[in-house]
């Protein structure tokens, strides 16, 4: 080897940088009529969002969309920063956090869903009840074994162990948290006084998951855990689902009724932006713990291409889409939610003009 | 050799500028295209790890000024009401990396001594070769096989006997889960013990053969005349079990799918804990406000700090020994 | 004829008993490694098809593969060796050939320091640094985190093979009246040109199993890469995502991940191994 051959190698090398730089820098978002999309956030609706995604690119084979499922906190704070086309979240976005965005940005509602009590108890055939006091004693870290007369009070004839309760909480920022936070403050003054409602809360208990993923996989992997999980994750890997006791005292399987009747519960009080809480819904058949769930826009888009493309995914999933919500145990829109959603996403526009 | 000595001889010293001397005593153009292009290079790295700090300080003074030093003791790290004190994840890092060193040294240095001592050559070297193939594994592996294997294994065959017999201690106390401090502290010690091994054979290779000779000649035992040896190389040790520490304090993806990711203190080996780096990783691309932002990058700057001292301190110790050996590749 | 006295037979028991424990020791280690090994080959090969080795992830219950990640990681480690390599090697040439004294010192604290520095904190730092500035995740500032980490690996095994050609070369090159770049690039270089060599590989290796820096680079995508301006999926943050995650198949999968990427990385490492034997 000699001196040439060295400087052929560096400027091999060099000649490699450049050419991965211009490729770097000339590929972008939309080239030759196709277009691509990226979004990140809640792990709640991620087993919907992932079948939409694959069907929508089944019409629509020039549009890629990529999601990935990091956390409801993570969806918010990606979309802040800019380096994402959409976000989304369970919980609503907080005003603070609207107001330090460098847009405005839009909830757009999806579908509903039930945040779950999940467990694997050994030996326990019939699904578990669960009363609100019950679980926030749990999850205070009040109710340490399984056989506590609390859980007992629930369920009578239940021959429950005497082992240690290992609750599994989310390690990151959770719009899954967030509704059973809301749920418990709302039936726990306890609750609301030591811990609070949001993304992040301060635990006091648990072994913790990343996304609903993780959660649901401590929960199976290990014995006498309990977890909150979105129903779709317990029902996929079969794991047990809990009856909770709603506000009119009724044990309530999570279901696509029971959340249904939580959001016409609260049908009355939806905010103008869509921002809104359905835990602890009235009602006899109502599941407390539901939840709808967004996908965040900015209400002004900076790519044309891409921001037509991402209202027309929209608007083919608030109607099409809700086809696909049943099988997953996600409960589609009520009819007026969807036509206020139609609204919301008929704003969106592109250098001043409506995209739909 | 220094090149500058070189072609002092050849009187090229003196002439044209001292910025000319400096970039090419030898006087010739290519040479000081070259060099400062290479010096180009240097500059750039040093300008990197410049960055990389004023980076990291800058976006935790934000954190820095709303807690000061009460971050390093405050136990609470609370998003919602905005409490951040990095206590819990500094405990979780140091407890896991000395579970790590306590299983690992004894291997380790059983290792290193049964490869230089013991074993002829032909033996230790593809040996050798397949205790570093450990330090090849990525940690996410290590990860993976923790929670499927290790996990499961802890949970049903380790930790229940250790709960009945040393119960009564609180390092053993609390639900058995099979994740917490001790499988963190276990994986990595498994990570761990390659580079302590490597780099004590680097260290015990170096001891002159004249000691081993001196100790036998006196009637010592093969035993005595390794523990002549290790007093010999202690200080090279030392700084293998250090550089072990470095690497075991900024250890990230095994660490936190086995560790249970929740910041406590607590003096059970059973319950969950909480390192710095996972907390990092976990919570990074999600924080929202500001201050918690903010208060992650302050833990990063920590561990930053923190590993810096500690990799400084061995490489005094390891460089000092093992410089004449010129050990290849130990770029743990 | 010798005789042991009581003390002497508690000595040499000691001595046995101590032998035969770090014999142990070394037994265990390696045993460790192979369980690892095997049980990754157990489980991973039961997963793998060559549908899986093609195809991108699919949601649950429709099967899917690994194809992106494996191109993903490929492309990572492209760019990463293309910043990377040439840079570890400039800054081992100017450590071992022009940086004396202080700044030299201070340059090799320097990449000792690079070295030491926590997978994450370089993952953070490439974040404020590139991603945020080009408004998206995207392939390249996973390649630029992953080259920071290799820089300081590549320099230092530079540094030492250049080391080790016998100073007689560089004399003689100087001495045939040679200028000083080109005694290093044409004589000292190439010499160590195969230690140089199995350093960068060593340095690929290692680089491809980080898992880490590249949660907020390159983030993860769900497609084949097309652009290096977009994230890109990569073999390690696919095996993390699939290990937490609940699915028995995704576990699968992620097993049998971990043996394509075991696979490249003990093939390096053995590769290297065999041509290094001959050195020594």
């Amino acid at each position: 080897m000699s001196v040439s051959k060295s400087i052929r190698l560096v400027a091999c090398f060099t000649a490699l940088a450049s050419v991965l730089f211009s490729i770097a820098c000339n590929g972008g978002g939309s080239s030759n009529g196709s277009v691509s999309l990226q979004g990140a956030g809640a792990t709640f609706p991620n087993p919907l969002y992932q079948k939409w995604f694959s069907e929508y690119g089944k019409l629509h084979g020039n549009i890629k969309i990529d999601y990935q499922s990091i956390g409801s906190g993570g969806g918010i704070k990606q979309l802040k920063e800019q380096t994402v086309d959409f976000g989304a979240s369970d919980a609503p976005m907080k005003d603070e956090d609207l107001k330090s965005a460098p847009g405005e940005i839009l909830h757009i509602p999806t579908v509903l869903g039930a945040v779950i009590i999940t467990y694997n108890l050994e030996g326990v055939k019939a699904p578990l009840k669960f009363s609100p006091d019950a679980i926030a004693d749990i999850f205070l870290g009040k109710v340490k074994k399984w056989n506590d007369p609390k859980i007992a009070a629930d369920n009578p004839g239940v021959t429950l162990p005497s082992t240690d309760i290992t609750v599994v909480t989310r390690t990151e920022s959770s719009g899954t948290s967030a509704v059973f936070t809301d749920y418990l403050s709302k039936v726990s003054p306890e609750w609301k006084e030591k811990v609070g409602a949001g993304t992040a809360p301060r635990w006091p208990v648990g072994i913790s998951g990343k996304g609903n993923e993780g959660v649901t996989g401590q929960v199976k992997s290990t014995p006498n855990t309990i977890g909150y999980v979105e129903l779709a994750y317990a029902v996929q890997n079969k794991l047990p689902v809990a009856q909770i006791k709603n506000s009119a005292g009724n044990y309530i399987d999570p279901s696509i009724d029971s959340v249904t009747a939580a959001a016409a519960a609260s049908a009355g009080t939806i905010p103008d932006d869509l921002r809104v809480s359905i835990t602890n819904g009235s009602g006899p058949q109502t599941y407390p713990i539901s939840s709808y769930t967004y996908i965040l826009v900015y209400k002004n888009q900076k790519d044309a291409a891409k921001g037509k493309a991402l209202v027309d995914f929209l608007w083919w999933g608030i109607h099409d889409g809700e086809g696909f919500a049943k099988e997953l145990q996600y409960a589609p829109l009520p009819a007026d939610i969807v036509k206020r959603a139609e609204a919301k996403i008929n704003s969106v526009t592109a250098g001043g003009t409506a995209l739909r | 050799m220094s090149w500058a000595t070189e072609t002092r001889g050849l009187g090229l010293a003196g002439q044209g500028s001292t910025w000319r001397r400096v970039l090419s005593p030898t006087g010739n153009t290519g040479d000081a295209v070259f060099r400062v292009l290479m010096l180009l290079v240097a500059l750039l790295m040093i300008g990197i790890v410049l960055a990389m700090v004023v980076a990291l300080g800058a976006d935790s003074m934000t954190s820095i000024r709303q807690f000061g030093f009460g971050f390093l003791t405050g136990q609470m790290w609370d998003p919602i009401k905005g409490e951040f004190g990095a206590l819990p994840f500094v405990y979780g890092t140091i407890a896991s990396s000395l579970i790590a060193l306590l299983i690992s040294v004894p291997f380790s240095l059983g290792i290193a001594v049964f490869l230089v001592e013991q074993a002829p050559s032909y033996v230790a070297r593809p040996v050798g070769f397949l205790v570093e193939l450990l330090a090849a594994i990525p940690s996410v592996v290590y990860g993976l096989w923790g929670i499927f294997v290790l996990a499961p294994v802890l949970r049903l065959y380790v930790e229940p006997p250790l709960a009945k017999v040393f119960g009564w201690l609180p390092l053993f106390r609390g639900s058995i889960t099979g994740i917490g401090l001790l499988t963190g502290g276990i994986i990595l010690a498994i990570m761990v013990t390659p580079i302590i091994s490597a780099v004590v054979r680097d260290v015990l290779a170096a001891v002159p053969g004249s000691q081993r000779e001196a100790a036998l000649a006196l009637g010592a035992t093969k035993w005595e005349m390794i523990r002549v040896v290790l007093v010999n190389g202690a200080p090279g040790i030392a700084g293998a079990v250090i550089l072990g520490l470095g690497r075991a304090l900024g250890e990230t993806m095994a660490v936190t799918m086995v560790i249970g990711n929740r910041p406590q203190i607590s003096l059970s080996l059973f319950e969950p804990s909480y390192t710095i780096a996972s907390a990092i990783a976990n919570e990074f691309t999600e924080a929202t406000g500001d201050l918690h932002l903010s208060a992650l990058v302050e833990l990063g700057l920590i561990l930053f700090l923190v590993t810096f001292i500690v990799n400084g301190i061995a490489r005094l110790l390891v460089w000092n020994v093992t410089r004449k050996t010129g050990g290849v590749g130990r770029a743990a | 004829m010798v005789n042991y006295s009581n003390a002497d037979r508690m000595r040499r028991g000691i001595s046995t008993l101590m032998t035969t424990l770090t014999g142990l020791c070394t037994l265990l280690a390696v045993g460790a490694l192979l369980i690892i090994l095997f049980y990754i080959a157990y489980r991973g090969l039961g997963a793998i098809n060559l549908q899986f080795l093609i195809d991108r992830p699919r949601p649950v219950g429709e099967g899917g593969g690994i194809g992106n990640a494996i191109l993903g990681s490929l492309l990572l480690l492209l760019i990463s060796s293309a910043f990377g390599l040439p840079l570890g090697i400039c800054v081992g040439i100017y450590l071992s050939e022009i940086g004396r004294g202080r700044f030299g010192g201070v340059v090799r604290f320097i990449v000792d320091t690079l070295t030491g520095i926590p997978s994450i904190v370089t993952g953070v730092f490439v974040y404020a640094l590139v991603v945020l500035p080009m408004r998206h995740f995207s392939a390249m500032a996973g390649g630029v985190a992953l080259a920071l980490i290799m820089i300081p690996i590549v320099a230092r095994t530079t540094e030492e093979m250049l080391k080790l050609v016998p100073h007689s070369m560089r004399e003689g090159a100087l001495a045939l009246g040679a200028p000083q770049w080109r005694v290093i690039l044409g004589v000292v270089v190439p010499a160590a040109a195969p230690g140089i060599a199995t350093g960068a590989m060593l340095a690929i290796a290692r680089v491809s199993g980080e898992t880490a820096p590249l949660l907020f680079t390159a983030f993860g995508s769900r497609f084949f890469p097309e652009s290096l301006n977009q994230p890109i999926a990569s073999l390690t943050v696919q095996i993390y995502n699939y290990a937490i995650s609940p699915y028995d198949e995704w576990h699968a999968q992620a097993w049998a991940a971990t043996l394509v990427l075991m696979t490249l990385v003990l093939g390096i490492n053995i590769i290297v191994r065999f041509l290094t034997r001959k050195k020594f």
